[in-house]
């Protein structure tokens, strides 16, 4: 069953007097909140996620919830709980639903280590993965939103989650956050494309997020190996080209993207040389979406042909 | 014990004690392991526990993963302990100052079991008194840089701490305890330094050197029983299991124990220490040691309360910080670390000064 089975009502009783429980790539999740911000815009994003089977344990159990004590008057607050922790300071209630999506990031690159975890966005193409690692700003979030609906699976705009044995890419789709002209961009670029409330004044500035295609959501179980490694940067005077990368800078720059690389010791070593060995390394420099779509559209036809 | 007996106890301590238990969890009771576990940093511990037990094909993915991941970060501080420790010997390397690792880097470097899934954050190295000031100039030399910079705070340190104010390295971001003595000069214990200094051995071709075994236990029972951090008191006791378990591979170990606990003077912590590992943990320690190790048990009514508060504080139950119960027995224990740490006058002392420089503080901002 998918969340967005349930009815808005159901919806919120449960996050109220229980927990939503729900598989979310790899990662099973509970989620409670008595934010009423928060339910209509969970239940929208994430209506094509399964609840979780019966016999499955919850591995993060997250609450967003009013402080205790006059703040849930005066100030409206939210606090995010992992288990019975808060890791965090309380937050505007009326963001909500980005501190949870911050928060539920915060579990992954604090907590896993049975993966190598990129920062970086993945799509695929006949179960050949396109890797754009990247900081904040890169450019990466909306040109991977883009990317999903031209063609391309999504299976991360955040986090590339590496088998350390075998390289393979485990999807996990997620909302995709966009900031300020980023939400204007994919909404003329895409005129399918569901984007969620807008939420202004967060610590990113504006914030939207752009619901998950819902095949990608349905095939989150499907690994991808890596084929191809970019590197974009977001600049006003850039050429769109891709550049070839040398394999030796591929690493360096792929290791930097990574959250636990130097955690895993030997074992992040092997896992990240077997990757850049199989992939085709690039970085770009781009101002326009749609010269991308098409020049990474034309590698991918490429890369059938031969 | 039997299964039976063990029922009442929650997923956590079950999973340490025998881990084959963990076969027939239920759902709800994965989960509450994975909180117990997160709640306590032992989630490493358990995925060790499980592995050496042979029962990892009966753990549910999405637990075996956060285990595993909780193993495998815990094992990167046990790395960074060993590549310290390393560093350590360059840094004083031909400086005629010699070094003892204590606790978590000890562990690491003797390659002990307990080193393995225990998550350890900063090294504690000892010197001898007299070489502490040239061991921190050495250490201030080699990129270590002091976390206080408050004057009085650092004076507190020097005057009254059995450690200098902690270091911490300025490339690898590590943090380093100094310490001259295993308690705080203020503290009625006085164990005789000299005594674990001339007992040191040596774990590796390198020269590295870690307390006598029986006396890293001793370390490790002060520092359960004669500390404020109640919070990590479960996270120690597990440490003296994981101690006691080995000690107990040897009987002339066995037999040093309770001498030695006496000859350091330290046998009130000792029994304390035995008597909650085995209650708690079902740390197997022999009957005769047990009998030999009452000398140091306390008046009936102070043993009946520290019954009452041990555990509870300690034993990780659900939601624990939020039972009153727990919250006074952690209220008591801590008062009474603090008691054991600094006679009342001069605590009531540093508390003043520590409010009045506040309050000038808060005025000059």
């Amino acid at each position: 069953m998918r969340l967005g089975e349930l009815s808005s009502e159901e919806v919120r009783t449960r996050l109220t007097q229980h927990e939503i429980r729900l598989r979310v790539g790899p990662f099973s999740i509970s989620v409670a909140s008595d934010q009423p911000s928060f339910w209509p815009a969970f239940h929208f994003l994430y209506q094509d996620f399964p609840l979780l089977e019966d016999d499955v344990p919850v591995e993060f159990r997250i609450g967003l919830v009013y402080p205790p004590g006059i703040r849930r008057w005066f100030r409206r607050q939210v606090l995010f709980f992992l288990d019975d922790a808060t890791p965090f300071e309380p937050f505007t209630s009326a963001l909500a639903l980005p501190f949870f999506e911050w928060g539920f990031n915060w579990c992954i690159y604090e907590h896993v280590y049975e993966f190598l975890v990129m920062h970086a966005a993945v799509l695929a193409r006949d179960g050949k993965a396109l890797i754009l690692p990247g900081p904040p700003g890169s450019g990466k979030s909306t040109l991977c939103a883009a990317l999903a609906f031209r063609g391309w699976r999504l299976l991360s705009d955040e986090f590339a989650l590496f088998d350390i044995a075998s390289g393979a890419l485990f999807p996990l789709p997620r909302p995709v956050g966009l900031k300020e002209q980023s939400i204007g961009v994919i909404r003329a670029f895409a005129s399918d494309a569901d984007v969620g409330p807008t939420f202004t004044d967060t610590r990113k500035g504006t914030v939207a997020h752009l619901r998950p295609p819902s095949r990608a959501v349905a095939s989150a179980d499907e690994p991808a190996m890596p084929h191809w490694l970019i590197f974009p940067t977001y600049s006003r005077d850039a050429d769109n080209k891709l550049e070839p990368l040398a394999k030796a800078s591929a690493f360096a720059l792929a290791s930097e993207s990574c959250f636990n690389y130097r955690a895993l010791g030997v074992d992040g070593f092997s896992a990240l040389s077997r990757i850049i060995d199989r992939c085709a390394c690039f970085e770009v420099a781009f101002n326009d979406i749609d010269t991308m779509v098409r020049t990474l559209d034309q590698l991918a036809t490429r890369s059938e042909r031969t | 014990m039997t299964t039976a007996q063990t029922m009442g106890l929650s997923p956590l301590l079950r999973a340490l004690r025998t881990p084959a238990e963990a076969i027939g969890f239920s759902v709800t009771e994965w989960e509450t392991l994975l909180r117990q576990g997160r709640a306590t940093r032992l989630l490493g511990r358990v995925w060790h526990q499980f592995s050496r037990a042979g029962i990892l094909a009966a753990v549910p993915d999405p637990v075996a993963r956060r285990l595993h991941a909780a193993f495998v970060e815990a094992d990167y501080y046990r790395r960074t302990l060993l590549w310290e420790t390393d560093r350590l010997h360059h840094a004083f390397h031909g400086t005629g100052i010699s070094f003892i690792l204590l606790k978590g880097g000890a562990y690491a470097a003797a390659g002990l079991d307990l080193a393995y899934g225990r998550p350890a954050g900063d090294i504690d190295v000892l010197v001898a008194q007299e070489s502490i000031l040239a061991a921190e100039e050495v250490l201030l030399r080699h990129g270590w840089e002091h976390v206080i910079d408050d004057g009085y705070d650092q004076q507190y340190y020097r005057r009254w701490m059995h450690e200098l104010p902690p270091l911490r390295h300025s490339v690898r971001d590590t943090e380093l305890d100094l310490h001259h003595a295993i308690v705080p000069r203020t503290s009625r214990l006085r164990p005789d330094m000299s005594l674990l200094h001339a007992a040191a051995v040596t774990v590796d071709e390198r020269g590295t050197r870690v307390l006598a075994p029986v006396d890293m236990l001793l370390h490790c029972v002060v520092h359960l029983f004669h500390d404020g951090e109640i919070r990590d008191a479960f996270r120690d006791l597990v440490d003296i299991d994981a101690l006691l378990r080995w000690l107990g591979q040897d009987p002339d170990l066995w037999r040093q124990l309770v001498p030695r606990a006496r000859q350091l003077g330290l046998e009130r912590p000792l029994f304390y220490a035995l008597r909650y590992a085995t209650k708690i943990l079902d740390t197997p320690v022999p009957a005769a040691i047990l009998r030999e190790a009452a000398v140091g048990a306390p008046q009936v009514p102070v043993q009946r309360l520290m019954d009452l508060v041990v555990p509870r504080a300690m034993a990780p139950e659900l939601n624990a910080y939020r039972r009153w119960a727990t919250r006074l027995s952690t209220v008591v224990l801590k008062s009474r670390a603090h008691w054991l740490r600094m006679a009342p006058p001069r605590l009531a002392l540093h508390l003043a000064r520590k409010s009045v420089r506040r309050l000038i503080a808060a005025k000059a901002a």
